[in-house]
């Protein structure tokens, strides 16, 4: 996109809006352009033309862009300030401006340089030169409103119309086998850990076993007994004790 | 070619990038750097002697097997290969400041170039050339970065100290006394 902007009556110049990288870039863009002196800028115009263009592009709404336009009005209206008598230690307020402009054009030279190193470089490949996945555009959105309006039922359908609440038994029982051990321990004072299930036992059965005799082991009410990892654990009444 | 250079030849077209020396002397036991050094050198004359279409380069702190330039625009004509895509001028300018001024904060490069750079550097990172290298004792302990060896092998640099140095920049920072007081 190319503006054009009449910022100086005597000589229009052409700005290209995608070739600014930000407003130290368009600032250095409009001093160059003139011939300016860097070191003695004309700061009451260049802050008029610099509003003038961004305000043209439209760029005028852009943080950056309006923070450096405050910055040059408040330089344009600090050079109008009468200087004082004693010029020690006055520094003239388009310094630090100039000094930003420096140390930014230097970083361009350098950005310069580097690319031409770049392109340098890319002339070269490597064995097994695996390229870069170029990146995919994403791909622009055409639609109407009432495809819009489709996929927002389309969506509604999908969620399911009633929520079904399903109450899960509890699936571990270690109260009803509590009772089911102490009363077989209390009948026949010891047992085998087998024994308290038969071939109808089911996994939660056998957890739930499992984790009454933990319990009942830890309140003391049966001793186990295992000789050897994963070996018979004989169940008893009485104080617990772990391993034999 | 004696067989430590043969073998460093095969490392290097082996590697998918840049060798360092330390890793060329972990080939063989009981190779000395110099000897490493010797045969790099062997391999280097072997390619400009015999003349051949690649060559031996050093780069990102390491040597590499690389096509020459002159064959660039063919190989990439017949596409067999892509070039790698071009960096865009904001995302140049902010290589070219965490270049210079590593390990450094966001907050510094974005004084230095008045805008945002977070999304120049999120993609600088993604496309491994940059990377967070520390944080800052300042308020809010900033994340600080800098430049990778991706960065250099994309620039085919050897290393850091082959940027140019300030001093030869044609635009020279002017001390502010230069600037003190003109006008």
């Amino acid at each position: 996109m190319t503006v054009s902007a009449f910022v100086d009556a005597e000589r229009p110049f052409l700005i290209e809006l995608d070739a600014f990288s930000g407003p130290l870039d368009l600032l250095l863009h409009l001093i160059r352009e003139q011939e300016i002196d860097i070191a003695d800028i004309p700061i009451a115009r260049i802050a008029d033309q610099f509003l003038d263009v961004i305000e043209t592009l439209g760029l005028n709404e852009a943080a950056n862009y309006l923070e450096m336009a405050a910055w040059l009005l408040r330089i344009k209206i600090q050079v109008l300030l009468p200087r004082p008598f004693d010029d020690e230690g006055w520094e003239d307020p388009r310094a630090q401006l100039v000094r930003r402009l420096l140390e930014y054009e230097q970083i361009r030279e350098v950005a310069r340089w580097l690319e031409g190193q770049a392109d340098l470089r890319s002339a070269q490949f490597s064995h097994g030169f695996v390229p870069e996945p170029p990146e995919p555009e994403p791909a622009p959105i055409e639609l109407d409103l009432q495809e819009v309006l489709d996929a927002v039922d389309r969506v509604l359908e999908a969620i399911p119309r009633r929520v079904l609440h399903r109450v899960v038994p509890r699936p571990l029982d270690v109260e009803g086998a509590t009772e089911r051990i102490v009363a077989l321990i209390e009948d026949r004072g010891k047992l085998d850990f087998t024994e308290l299930f038969d071939d109808e036992s089911r996994i939660t059965d056998i957890l739930s076993a499992l984790v009454a005799l933990l319990e009942l082991a830890r309140i003391g009410r049966v001793r186990l007994r295992q000789r050897k990892p994963f070996g018979k654990m004989g169940i008893s009444d009485g104080p617990a004790v772990t391993t034999g | 070619m004696d067989r430590l250079s043969q073998l460093v030849e095969a490392a290097l077209f082996s590697a998918d990038g840049p060798v360092s020396v330390n890793t060329l002397c972990t080939l063989e036991r009981d190779v000395t750097k110099p000897e490493i050094l010797d045969a790099l050198d062997n391999v280097r004359r072997q390619y400009a002697e015999a003349g051949h279409g690649v060559e031996l380069v050093e780069v990102a702190e390491g040597f590499q097997l690389l096509t020459r330039r002159e064959f660039a625009d063919a190989i990439a004509r017949a596409q067999l290969v892509t070039r790698p895509r071009r960096l865009s001028g904001p995302a140049l300018e902010t290589l070219a400041i965490i270049a210079y001024r590593q390990p450094v904060g966001r907050a510094e490069i974005e004084e230095i170039r008045g805008v945002s750079v977070e999304s120049v550097l999120r993609s600088l990172q993604d496309r491994g050339l940059v990377d967070v290298v520390g944080r800052s004792e300042g308020t809010g302990r900033p994340l600080l970065y800098g430049t990778t060896p991706g960065f250099l092998e994309l620039l085919g640099l050897r290393n850091l100290d082959e940027l140019p140095r300030l001093e030869e920049l044609s635009v020279a920072l002017r001390s502010p006394e230069d600037v003190h007081g003109m006008g």
